[in-house]
């Protein structure tokens, strides 16, 4: 009886320690993350103003903000993720529901891990190639696009297929029993019912372009003015995508290591602008989802 | 005792003398891949009644249901030989439209699969697959489907909430309502109580009971208890053969085989 | 044979049930021998014995009855042990009546006066006796071994005691009208005649309640 006694409580010291070192390195990487909000927080907060919104980017020296970066970089991220979505979703349904254990599959789903682990600026070198060099001849805006795309499109493929993995076969069986044809299956009642993982890739796939530098270096660059033209909406819109367009992580790029303080300043204000609005996106989908399902 | 050798059984179809034959099978085998599933099964179910296939697991029952409405079809490996009338048309012909088999044969499942929609939607969604209805007709459908499946007083009020919010046996009931929403003449059960609750089993019991009047049942179950209350005739299968078959009294009160005895009674070996 | 209940308590419920059965038929065989015996030889102290044993045969009886539910409720038996159960009720119903035949007859032993002119109605009367307690002891011992050909034969030859009971009847007919003084005392070898033959009944009753527990199927012709 001793010696279990003995052991019961060498036992709960260890448990103890254990779960104290868990702790204890929670603590220090929570402790780095809020460091580095906090940071962010305060300078980015003391370099906020209303020209922020409502001038474009400046040269050194003169009063400006980031409004053509913001219209940037949204434009980019929108037109990237509509892009990756769509290959994204449909791609990750085919290798979860067509493609099986087959070889061809096999291949696909390792080559889609490679590119989702390879390294942003190689894709914007090889896009730069392709776009900007041999068809454009100068950087675009649609060569960004086509970059953060192919950032995107791997991590939506793999949500997709795994969340759809994740459904059961008595779902898709139920579906075929009462006659449906498979692809009514998948549109009707799997991509609902794998919605929130969907949402999830979607989010994380967005969180990651928008962020994004170093391929826009090399596609989109940076644009000082927007070529937008108000009075001729529609017909300007070649124009503003067929030139470099500004945005918001090269801008951060341009301005961080500059001497002038302004600039500095400014970089900040883009830093909080990206993690604020990626946070505010993600705050506002999980509301969606939250209310929508059971 | 009668000790009738199962591997030189052979079931006829004179068996159900005054009963209609709605659903045949001759001489099926099934093949997962290179193995035999199924070794020459000739089976018969009578219309507007009940049949049972209760025996062992890896008996081969399930994958008989599944043959029927040949949900093996998304599986590339698998595949069937012989032949499977429906009003004695074969289904397992090649130039077959999958779509119309089984929207005359229908499936429950043994986990309740309810789709992530409202409870009307999924009552409608197989109708709305070949049916076009007005508004008031596909209401008409979908409350006389659920009033069938004995959901109706529980769900009437609340058609527009998420089929996922019921409780286990009231999905499962959902199932049966959405099944029996496309009008099918065959409907299959594969273990459906299995999952439930006994009041839960006892209500879709009931409901079957209730179904019989106007479909053919054919039920899988492990249950042997539910196999005698719920069946008119029952099939018990052994190692991929059907080694006896005859009316439920006959088989739970005096049955012929050694083997089906022994598995009725409780006598595993 | 067929092998045992995966669950081995219910195999040994049953052996009770059956035991309990045999146990009861033993005893019912052993009342019916002692009460003809008592009959045979006037003997008065094992009449009386022979009526106070009979409690014992009601009461075994209900165990069996309780036996018997207790199984049906809790292991739900289906075909032949299911037969089974219900044929050791039925078998316990009759070998108790067949008890209180026997106790009839042991008490008509303490009205019967002594007389040397019942002397040969008297051995009529054991013979008879000792043909029906022949017939109870075949029979259950057909139950027991589930012998279907013994259960059948003792089925068959249910006329036996049908036609030893008419040819005491005419004997103590014979009997009652050469002397009227003997009238009360045939009357009562009457009346033990008359539940000898019954038991004989209740006999070729198990014969069938047998058959049906081993094949399944009831008998279907007449009694012979």
């Amino acid at each position: 009886m001793a010696a279990s006694a003995a052991r019961i409580a060498a036992r709960r010291v260890c448990n103890g320690a254990f779960v104290g070192f868990c702790w204890l390195v929670t603590a220090i990487a929570l402790a780095f993350l809020a460091a580095v909000l906090w940071t962010l927080v305060q300078k980015g907060m003391g370099s906020m103003s209303i020209d922020i919104f409502t001038m474009d980017t400046p040269a050194s020296g003169s009063r400006g903000g980031l409004r053509n970066a913001i219209i940037g970089s949204i434009i980019l991220c929108a037109l990237a993720m509509a892009m990756a979505l769509f290959i994204g979703i449909l791609a990750g349904t085919w290798l979860a529901e067509y493609a099986g254990d087959s070889r061809y599959g096999g291949v696909i789903r390792f080559l889609n891990d490679v590119l989702l682990s390879a390294p942003s600026i190689l894709i914007g070198l090889f896009v730069w190639r392709l776009l900007v060099a041999n068809v454009f001849h100068h950087f675009t805006a649609w060569a960004g696009a086509v970059a953060l795309a192919l950032i995107a499109i791997p991590v939506i493929t793999r949500t997709t297929e795994d969340v759809l993995r994740l459904q059961p076969t008595s779902l898709r069986e139920s579906g075929v029993a009462l006659g449906a044809p498979f692809s009514t299956v998948i549109r009707g009642i799997l991509w609902r019912a794998a919605s929130g993982g969907m949402l999830t890739g979607a989010l994380l796939a967005f969180a990651r372009i928008s962020g994004e530098t170093a391929p826009l270096l090399f596609t989109a660059l940076n644009n000082q003015f927007d070529n937008f033209d108000p009075r001729h909406p529609l017909s300007s819109i070649p124009q503003v995508m067929g030139q470099p367009i500004a945005n918001l992580p090269v801008v951060m790029f341009d301005n961080a290591l500059s001497a002038y303080d302004d600039l500095q300043r400014l970089a900040w204000a883009a830093a909080l602008i990206v993690s604020g609005s990626v946070l505010t996106v993600i705050v506002i989908a999980r509301m969606l989802t939250g209310s929508r399902s059971a | 005792m009668n000790e009738l050798a199962p591997d030189c059984f052979d079931v006829s179809v004179a068996q159900m003398k005054r009963e209609k034959v709605k659903l045949e099978v001759r001489d099926l085998d099934f093949f997962y891949g290179k193995s035999r599933a199924l070794k020459g099964i000739s089976i018969a179910f009578a219309e507007k009644a009940v049949t049972a296939l209760i025996g062992p697991s890896g008996c081969g029952k399930s994958t008989l249901l599944r043959t029927l409405n040949r949900m093996y079809a998304l599986y590339p490996g698998q595949r069937a030989t012989g032949k499977v009338l429906l009003d004695g048309e074969d289904i397992l012909g090649p130039s077959v439209d999958l779509a119309m088999v089984r929207a005359r044969i229908g499936m429950v499942f043994q986990k309740p699969t309810p789709f992530p929609m409202s409870i009307y939607d999924n009552v409608a969604f197989g109708v709305r697959l070949y049916e076009r209805l007005s508004k008031a007709d596909m209401d008409a459908r979908v409350e006389e489907s659920l009033r069938s499946a004995a959901l109706w007083d529980e769900v009437r009020d609340k058609l527009g909430a998420s089929g996922l919010g019921l409780s286990g046996g009231q999905q499962q009931r959902l199932c049966v309502a959405r099944g029996i929403a496309v009008r099918p003449e065959v409907l299959l059960l594969d273990e459906p109580t299995s999952a439930l609750d006994p009041i839960s089993s006892a209500k879709l019991e009931e409901t079957l009971a209730q179904l019989r009047t106007d479909y053919t049942i054919v039920i899988v179950t492990h249950n042997l208890g539910q196999a005698a209350r719920v069946s008119d005739h029952t099939g018990f299968m052994y190692l991929g053969e059907l080694v006896e078959f005859g009316p439920t009294d006959e088989m739970f009160t005096n049955p012929e085989t050694g083997r089906a005895r022994d598995y009725i009674t409780g006598r595993f070996g | 044979m067929s092998p045992e209940h995966t669950i081995r308590a219910y195999d040994e419920e049953l052996e009770a049930l059956t035991t309990e059965l045999s146990r009861m038929g033993a005893t019912a065989e052993a009342e019916l021998a002692d009460a003809v015996r008592a009959i045979a030889r006037r003997d008065i102290a094992l009449a009386q014995a022979v009526v106070a044993r009979d409690a014992a045969l009601d009461e075994m009886e209900a165990d069996i009855e309780r036996r018997a539910i207790r199984l049906i409720a809790l292991r739900q038996p289906v075909a032949d042990d299911l037969r089974r159960t219900v044929a050791a009720l039925k078998i316990s119903t009759n070998l108790e009546r067949c008890g209180d035949l026997a106790k009839n007859i042991a008490k008509r032993v303490l009205l019967i006066a002594e007389s040397d002119a019942l002397a040969l109605l008297t051995r009529s009367i054991e013979r008879m006796g000792e043909l029906v307690a022949a017939r109870l002891r075949e029979v259950l011992d057909a139950f027991s071994a589930g012998d279907l050909d013994r259960a059948r034969s003792v089925w068959q030859r249910d006329q036996e005691v049908d036609r030893a009971y008419e040819s005491i009847f005419h004997e103590l007919l014979t009997c009652m009208m050469g002397d009227p003084r003997t009238i009360a005392s045939c009357a009562h070898l009457l009346f033990v005649a008359k539940n000898l033959e019954r038991i004989g009944d209740h006999a070729t009753n198990i014969a069938e309640i047998t058959t049906y527990e081993i094949t399944g199927e009831y008998i279907t012709e007449e009694r012979p």
